[in-house]
């Protein structure tokens, strides 16, 4: 346990419970007229007796999937929600806004702007004009300092909103999905310059879906799951972890399928579908995560009642900022199959998988010959990850590249 | 954790102000004179009707400037109280995601109906010089009773404003409760027309205290106040009624406040 003074954020087994009435009353005339029903509501355990620590200087990341509960947290953390139970100590001045250029008006200019939006953060006029021109001169937007904040593209409105962000100079940063906005340029530039806040000694704690993100930056994370910490530490662990769930997840869904569809997850009502993919290394061997230069062979199963002639096989896979790396299909491959009828399945395989470390989204789709009839289509349903041993890497894919002089 | 810097939100009240203000006559050529036009066009059509057809304000020596003052009066409370009745609901993305006082949000609507206030008295106090009225000892009197106004326009505001939040139907009984109260307040008509009982009630309103006060310490003392109609105990009723208005809106709007983030 960390000493008293080194604690920036103290949570002490909080809870929110949100209710949600059934008749939401929105009129006078509704309320008065159901004042003496029984008040009927859903009870909606946002968190369930969350206790954790973020100490000074630390990089802290939230993750877990839409629901869990983080950014319920980060708001009470904020103080925009107050908690059903438990509390929240801070020790430090801290950045009450989630998100970037909160408050700016698109009617006013950038420097109307600049100050409407510092005083919303929390500081005085004064302390806006002695950052103002630090804060043109980050968002490299001094040419339109006077042009009304509408016309700018939504490039530029994110770099002023971030200037302002880190010349408001908070000791604690909170951001929920900050990085959703901007191109990948600037998330690394953002990231960058969470960086130096640690180097500063400020807190930082960011939500996000992306474990990438926080596998590379963060010092800690936690992983949420219906309002309750499943793991809390290294960011490594936590980013696999959330994989892991992720994937039982979906095999847990598969199974709930087959048990409704008695007995083998397929839908009776379609003629045709896949059914499911699954991940083997070269020993046949099911695996989730693969090293860089290992085969990965991904075993397409599928279903169809009648008999499809000539049937095309395709994958994609993308990464997880939606790049799409490759996408081959039986038909460009050369690989033809006269015919699918019944149960079987088809192996896509990835010979000396050239990824970097991450995690990769297959979709698999089955067509007819010319591609016109999708007889089953699931977009990016299916994860892999790649954990590579490598030191230094660059990029996505590990291309077979040389040197020459 | 929630310390407040009264200085660093003082200066988001001006910057929230200065924004309503600017974006209100933004696109407009004529801008600030608008909300000048407003007031002066009521006053010229009631002047016509009023003072003219129907002789009300005979026995008031300037008649036309003591019924200008009470109708940029009542605009104010007017603008204020609407403007405020929405003033948490229209800023629902903003409370959702940054957290500062709310309470910020009301008193700026009120505070920037009070530039145009201000700007209208100028008005008045122009017409004033035309009308060779001349200032009294009395009349430094208006900024306290400004003052006074303030406060009990920044109750109404804050209770408005909290309720909106739950009951989408302020909206309209307020709609209708201003217009009783319009002709409520002795605005129009002198408080010498009204019979002597029913008189006394109208003065137990603030509203009517405030403005008829106004007119008796800038324009004349030849009009009805709380003085020459209410005896003691009665007469301290409008006085403190504003108090009493700021201090429940105060507290059913930070009871309600810590909410407001979930219920927009």
């Amino acid at each position: 346990m960390a000493r008293e003074g080194d604690i920036a954020i103290r949570v002490d087994n909080l809870s929110k419970r949100f209710r949600i009435p059934h008749e939401k009353h929105a009129t006078l005339k509704a309320a008065a007229l159901h004042l003496f029903d029984q008040k009927s509501y859903t009870e909606f355990q946002a968190l369930d007796d969350v206790s954790f620590e973020v100490r000074k200087g630390e990089f802290f990341g939230i993750i877990g999937r839409n629901g869990c509960g983080k950014s319920t947290l980060l708001k009470i953390i904020a103080g925009i929600y107050v908690p059903t139970g438990g509390r929240v100590k801070i020790d430090g001045r801290i950045s009450p806004f989630l998100e970037l250029g909160v408050g700016f008006n698109p009617e006013l200019t950038a420097r109307e702007n600049i100050f409407l939006g510092g005083s919303i953060l929390g500081l005085t006029r004064r302390a806006i004009e002695e950052k103002f021109d630090r804060i043109v001169e980050f968002s490299e937007l001094a040419d339109f300092i006077d042009m009304k904040f509408k016309n700018f593209s939504s490039g530029m409105q994110v770099r002023l909103a971030f200037a302002l962000a880190i010349y408001a100079h908070a000791e604690i940063l909170l951001m929920d999905e900050v990085l959703a906005v901007g191109d990948s340029n600037f998330q690394s530039k953002c990231l960058e310059e969470f960086n130096n806040y640690r180097e500063e000694g400020k807190t930082v704690i960011l939500v996000t879906h992306d474990i990438s993100v926080v596998q590379r930056y963060c010092d800690r994370a936690m992983l949420l799951r219906d309002g309750k910490i499943v793991k809390m530490g290294d960011p490594e662990e936590i980013g696999n972890e959330y994989i892991l769930q992720n994937m039982s997840d979906e095999e847990k869904r598969i199974a709930e399928a087959k048990k409704d569809g008695a007995g083998d997850g397929i839908d009776r009502k379609r003629d045709v579908a896949i059914t499911n993919v699954e991940f083997l290394d070269e020993k046949g061997q099911e695996r989730s995560v693969f090293g860089t230069g290992e085969d990965i062979i991904a075993r397409i199963h599928y279903f169809s009642r009648q008999t499809i002639e000539k049937p095309v096989f395709g994958v994609a896979i993308h990464t997880q900022d939606n790049i799409h790396i490759s996408g081959p299909n039986t038909r460009t491959s050369n690989f033809d199959i006269p015919e699918i009828q019944g149960e079987g399945y088809v192996d896509f395989i990835i010979r000396k998988a050239p990824f970097f470390t991450g995690t990769f989204n297959l979709t698999v789709a089955l067509f007819d010959w010319n591609l016109v009839i999708p007889y089953s289509f699931q977009e990016q349903k299916y994860v892999f990850r790649i954990k590579s041993a490598e030191a230094n890497q660059y990029g996505v894919v590990k291309l077979d590249t040389g040197w020459k002089r | 954790m929630k310390k407040i810097n009264s200085l660093q939100y003082y200066g988001l009240v001006r910057e929230l102000t200065l924004t309503d203000f600017k974006l209100k006559y933004k696109a407009s050529f004529f801008g600030y004179l608008w909300s000048l036009a407003k007031p002066l066009m009521l006053f010229g059509v009631l002047l016509v009707v009023f003072s003219k057809f129907l002789k009300l304000g005979g026995s008031i020596p300037d008649y036309p400037v003591y019924l200008l003052l009470g109708i940029v009066l009542w605009t104010f409370f007017i603008e204020a109280t609407f403007s405020s009745l929405t003033s948490i609901v229209s800023k629902g993305d903003l409370i959702r995601k940054v957290y500062f006082p709310r309470i910020i949000l009301t008193i700026s609507a009120s505070v920037t109906a009070s530039i145009t206030l201000l700007l209208n008295i100028v008005v008045v106090l122009i017409f004033m010089f035309f009308s060779k009225i001349s200032l009294t000892v009395t009349a430094p009197l208006i900024l306290a009773l400004m003052i006074e106004f303030f406060i009990l326009t920044a109750g109404v505001s804050l209770i408005l404003a909290s309720l909106f939040v739950r009951f989408r139907d302020i909206a309209h009984i307020w709609e209708v409760a201003a217009q009783v109260l319009f002709y409520a307040t002795p605005i129009l008509y002198p408080l010498s027309l009204v019979p002597e009982s029913l008189g006394q009630i109208i003065m137990l309103n603030p509203l009517a205290q405030i403005i008829q006060d106004s007119r008796y310490v800038l324009i004349t003392n030849e009009t009805g106040t709380v003085f020459n109609t209410l005896s003691f105990p009665l007469n301290v009723v409008p006085y403190a009624l504003p108090f009493v208005i700021f201090a429940a809106g105060y507290w059913i709007f930070q009871k309600e406040a810590s909410k407001f983030a979930e219920e927009i």
